[in-house]
């Protein structure tokens, strides 16, 4: 009896699989439509001032960000390698891929800091003296690369915190089979983490 | 849903692959800024990342093995997007 019920229980969360991932790939597409309105503001800003955004761009430290870029897709690598394991069922493998990950997010975030600290020191961030003197067009560069980068490096944050948290998981009960789909669709967040990335950086590293 | 799950593995050596074409695209776009292409040269820079985000998406995210729904409703972001971009963009050159 008990593994009659077991089976309906298996091909309940069989089936589950894909409304999972669907209401993942819905989160993600509000996440593409809200980064998508800051692009289409950074487009008709970089059309007005374009000028002013190329000298602009000059000042950012290109190779900290392809850098960050190789890190990203890196990492975007072992989180997929990290679910193939687990399909598998190599835990150990999975899970040293899906620590792998974590580290090269986490490098991300401390590359992101000295860049930013960069800046600062050098009286570049919102608001700042030196920068209410420079052109609009710079004003507007600057603004739109903190919010920007600074909004994507709190998604990087976030799924580093989840991709830790189902690490945890994974460590503390092996053989639960829902395992897999939390590591899917943190894998999905991951992913998408990059794709916006693979936007940012040529639009604000790449224009001088 | 057999077959669904038999095609939804993907080698071990197809995601090197296609990192090691993100990482060939990234050092393209890298490159290709260098060189002055005037009003290409954003063009250049966006068709790169479409292809990689195409790559991304496809094989990292699985979109070439999920159901058409999944594929449909991407698809409905991107015209979303474009459509949104496109009216901004009226407003912006013809003002």
């Amino acid at each position: 009896m008990s593994s009659v019920a077991e089976t309906a229980v298996h091909e309940e969360q069989h089936s589950d699989v894909i409304g999972a991932k669907l209401g993942m790939w819905l989160f993600l597409f509000t996440e593409l439509l809200l980064f998508g309105g800051m692009f289409i503001l950074y487009a008709a800003y970089r059309a007005k001032h374009q000028h002013e955004f190329f000298l602009s761009s000059a000042e950012l430290n290109m190779p900290i960000g392809t850098l960050n870029t190789v890190l990203l897709l890196t990492s975007s690598l072992t989180v997929a390698l990290s679910i193939e394991a687990l399909r598998r069922g190599s835990l150990k493998v999975s899970k040293v891929f899906l620590l792998a990950t974590i580290v090269m997010g986490f490098g991300f975030l401390v590359n992101k800091f000295f860049e930013w600290s960069a800046k600062i020191h050098h009286g570049i961030y919102p608001n700042s003296p030196e920068l209410l003197k420079a052109s609009a067009g710079e004003q507007l560069f600057f603004s739109l690369y903190y919010v920007m980068t600074g909004l994507h490096g709190l998604h990087v944050l976030v799924g580093v915190l989840v991709l830790a948290w189902i690490y945890t998981l994974i460590q503390k009960n092996p053989i639960d089979s829902r395992n897999l789909i939390k590591l899917e669709n943190g894998g999905l967040y991951w992913h998408l983490v990059d794709v916006i990335w693979i936007f940012l950086f040529p639009l604000f590293y790449l224009i001088s | 849903m057999e077959q669904h799950q038999a095609e939804h593995s993907i080698g071990y050596g197809t995601y090197v692959l296609v990192w090691l074409g993100l990482l060939v695209f990234t050092g393209l776009t890298v490159s290709v800024s260098g060189i002055n292409l005037e009003a290409l040269t954003v063009t250049v820079a966006l068709l790169i990342a479409g292809f990689k985000t195409f790559l991304v998406m496809n094989y990292f995210m699985h979109l070439k093995y999920e159901p058409i729904l999944f594929k449909l409703m991407v698809f409905l972001v991107i015209i979303t997007f474009v459509i949104f971009l496109s009216l901004t963009f009226l407003d912006v050159l013809f003002r």
